[in-house]
């Protein structure tokens, strides 16, 4: 079903070690591949530490993956060299941080943190024209005209994301890494947020990359889900799928783990744990299970997940 | 009973439709509105500097004696080299004061004795601050003596602000190679104490404020890019940076537009820390006589010539010392009130 769409972006053995060659390698992101399609929001979850913010900062260029290829619209993301195709790159493709307190320059007002990405692309050819600017993208994002000229400090957690998804707005990028965009804030915020970012999904025609650990959340916001834990991909399947059709025993365990507000539920709920296999020398890799259901898994396990597969439809 | 309280209540209060005014959007605006004055970055910072009385004090403690060390040729009521040996070690007189040690009186022995008539002066000539062995005017000798010290500071604080934050944030930014064979070179850079680079520099030139200057040109710096460094090594990986790299942005940008401004605080202490410790230096090699050479003042010979002759003619010790006393209290006062105001978030 999804053949026909197009790819926005294509993640090919994305491999990310850090201190590479030495005793602290740290794998932070080994070997994952996945792509995501035009228009889609595409949740990436897993545990901390499992590399997901990683997987997306190698993917927005921050940082210079070891091995692997990373393609957005055709081209490869990292042979990108020339001011003006990076600079292009930067425009379409864009970021939201984790945490808001740390995401805005505290020391520059409102409408200049904004209006970075106008200034770096040339986007206004005057001043009035960057302010007009500034003031659509914060009634965009539901916030007051006046606030451009405050500072970031005069803001709550909820507002500021705001204006940090305001600033990623503004080059008017196609693709966004959300990067845990929600967790810092408070639950009923949250729920602002992720439906602010629903609506700008269909009025901007945006693609995301929605990272996060907060399954009932990804599952409310995401098309597709990606599970990672300890720098692989462990399980790739449509939103539905995975949450109520889990195959890979990480999923269930992270499934086993979210709570419902139902004391009757809550008071029997066991979280089931997840003990990593022992390698015994066959090649595990994703595997597809069900057309559009990737499982990480050795070749000797397939029939039994696609049996546990086809258990659920009963 | 129950019919009477209905009827009071029919005839007060009579609710029509036209009494509720309908919510409208604007009043859910309001409910985001900041009620604070929105500022210029100046602005708020001077408007926050002006609630430290001592800051302001300092400001314009400093203003006044950088104007007088730069108007010392207008101000100085004498020659501060010229020598006039009929005049020497005369204790301070002011005219219309009479109060001991502003009279032109001085103990000797047990008895206090007027100077100026024991030494002929005539009755219309004042030493303000008094004079020193060799008849030279103090008041004109402190000004003079201030201008190098405060050309001094000036020096020391441009080489912190120039290599110093340079160094420190291209070493800090660039990191891991770069980073390492930077700090080497700093590393070897301050393992040659000032007073040696000094000394050798006395084969070469002339002892006097340019070895001074080449000195804290070669050595000054470091401890500015060593704090500047680290604090762009936490800064780099704020997520506000990232945010610009994102963005696009290049890294000069990011140092002035991102990175500089969030130092701001531990760049102006540095300096004024630096300030001091430059003041103190010069002094220091005056005191031991490889720093400005003999007729030329300066706090630190002027303070070394004082010294000597502390018991008898105290004066000649006090000024030079309060002047450098009152100069680093008010730079560390001022820096102080200076960090506080760059910082939006200190409110009051």
């Amino acid at each position: 079903m999804a053949d026909n769409r197009e790819k926005i972006l294509e993640v090919k053995h994305l491999k990310q070690y850090f201190n590479a060659g030495t005793k602290n390698e740290v794998r932070a992101v080994d070997d994952v591949s996945f792509d995501i399609y035009k228009g889609e929001t595409f949740g990436l979850v897993g545990e901390s530490g499992s590399g997901k913010s990683t997987t997306g900062r190698s993917i927005i260029r921050l940082y210079d993956p070891t091995d692997g290829e990373i393609d957005f619209e055709g081209t490869k993301v990292h042979n990108i060299s020339g001011k003006k195709d990076m600079l292009q790159f930067r425009r379409d493709m864009q970021m939201i941080f984790q945490d808001p307190y740390a995401s805005l320059n505290p020391k520059m007002k409102i409408r200049d943190i904004i209006a970075e990405g106008i200034d770096i692309h040339g986007l206004a050819s005057s001043q009035a024209e960057r302010n007009k600017r500034v003031n659509e993208l914060l009634e965009l994002v539901g916030l007051n005209p006046d606030h451009a000229t405050r500072y970031p400090h005069e803001f709550s957690g909820g507002q500021r994301q705001r204006i940090g998804i305001a600033r990623a707005l503004a080059v008017k990028p196609k693709f966004i890494v959300a990067d845990e965009p929600i967790s810092a804030l408070d639950v009923s915020i949250q729920a602002q947020v992720v439906n602010l970012l629903m609506e700008l999904q269909k009025s901007q025609g945006l693609t995301f990359l929605f990272i996060a650990h907060d399954l009932s959340m990804v599952k409310y916001i995401s098309d597709r889900i990606g599970v990672m834990n300890a720098g692989k991909l462990l399980e790739l399947a449509p939103a539905e799928d995975v949450y109520n059709r889990p195959l890979h025993s990480y999923t269930e365990s992270l499934l086993s783990a979210v709570p419902l507000p139902d004391p009757e539920y809550e008071r029997s709920r066991r979280r089931t744990q997840y003990v990593p296999r022992q390698a015994n020398g066959e090649e595990e890799k994703m595997r597809e299970i069900v057309p559009g259901h990737f499982v990480y898994c050795r070749e000797s396990e397939v029939e039994a997940l696609k049996q546990k597969e086809a258990a659920y439809h009963k | 009973m129950s019919n009477e309280n209905h009827s009071v209540a029919d005839e007060t209060i009579k609710i029509s439709p036209d009494m509720f005014e309908r919510a409208t959007g604007a009043q859910k605006e309001d409910s985001e509105k900041i009620a604070a004055p929105s500022l210029s970055f100046l602005q708020d910072s001077w408007r926050r500097l002006k609630k430290n009385k001592a800051a302001v004090l300092s400001l314009i403690v400093l203003i006044l004696m950088m104007l007088a060390s730069v108007a010392a040729p207008i101000l100085a009521p004498r020659d501060p080299n010229a020598q006039v040996i009929q005049h020497a070690n005369l204790p301070p007189k002011i005219p219309g004061v009479d109060i001991n040690g502003l009279n032109g009186t001085s103990v000797a022995g047990t008895t206090r004795v007027d100077k100026y008539e024991q030494q002929n002066v005539p009755d219309d000539v004042y030493y303000f601050l008094g004079t020193d062995s060799l008849g030279r005017d103090l008041l004109s000798r402190i000004l003079y003596g201030t201008r190098v010290s405060l050309l001094i500071a000036f020096v020391a604080a441009l080489f912190d602000l120039t290599i110093g934050v340079t160094y420190g944030l291209v070493s800090g930014w660039y990191g891991g190679r770069v980073d390492n064979v930077m700090q080497r070179i700093l590393e070897i850079i301050s393992g040659v104490p000032n007073l040696v680079v000094v000394i050798l520099m006395l084969l070469v030139l002339n002892p006097g404020i340019t070895s001074i200057i080449i000195a804290l040109a070669i050595t000054g710096w470091i401890s500015m890019a060593r704090v500047v460094r680290a604090q762009t090594l936490k800064l780099k990986n704020q997520e506000y940076i990232l945010a610009a790299r994102a963005l696009g942005e290049s890294p000069v940008q990011i140092a002035l537009k991102h990175l500089i401004p969030n130092l701001s605080g531990v760049i102006i202490i540095q300096t004024m820390f630096s300030i001091p410790s430059a003041i103190f230096f010069e002094a220091f090699l005056s005191f031991i006589g490889i720093g400005i050479p003999a007729p030329t003042a300066s706090l630190g010979t002027l303070i070394n010539d004082g010294y000597k002759t502390f018991r008898f003619l105290p004066h000649l010790m006090w000024y030079p010392a309060g002047v450098i006393c009152v100069l680093m209290i008010a730079f560390n006062l001022l820096a102080d009130g200076l960090r506080d105001a760059f910082d939006p978030k200190m409110k009051d």
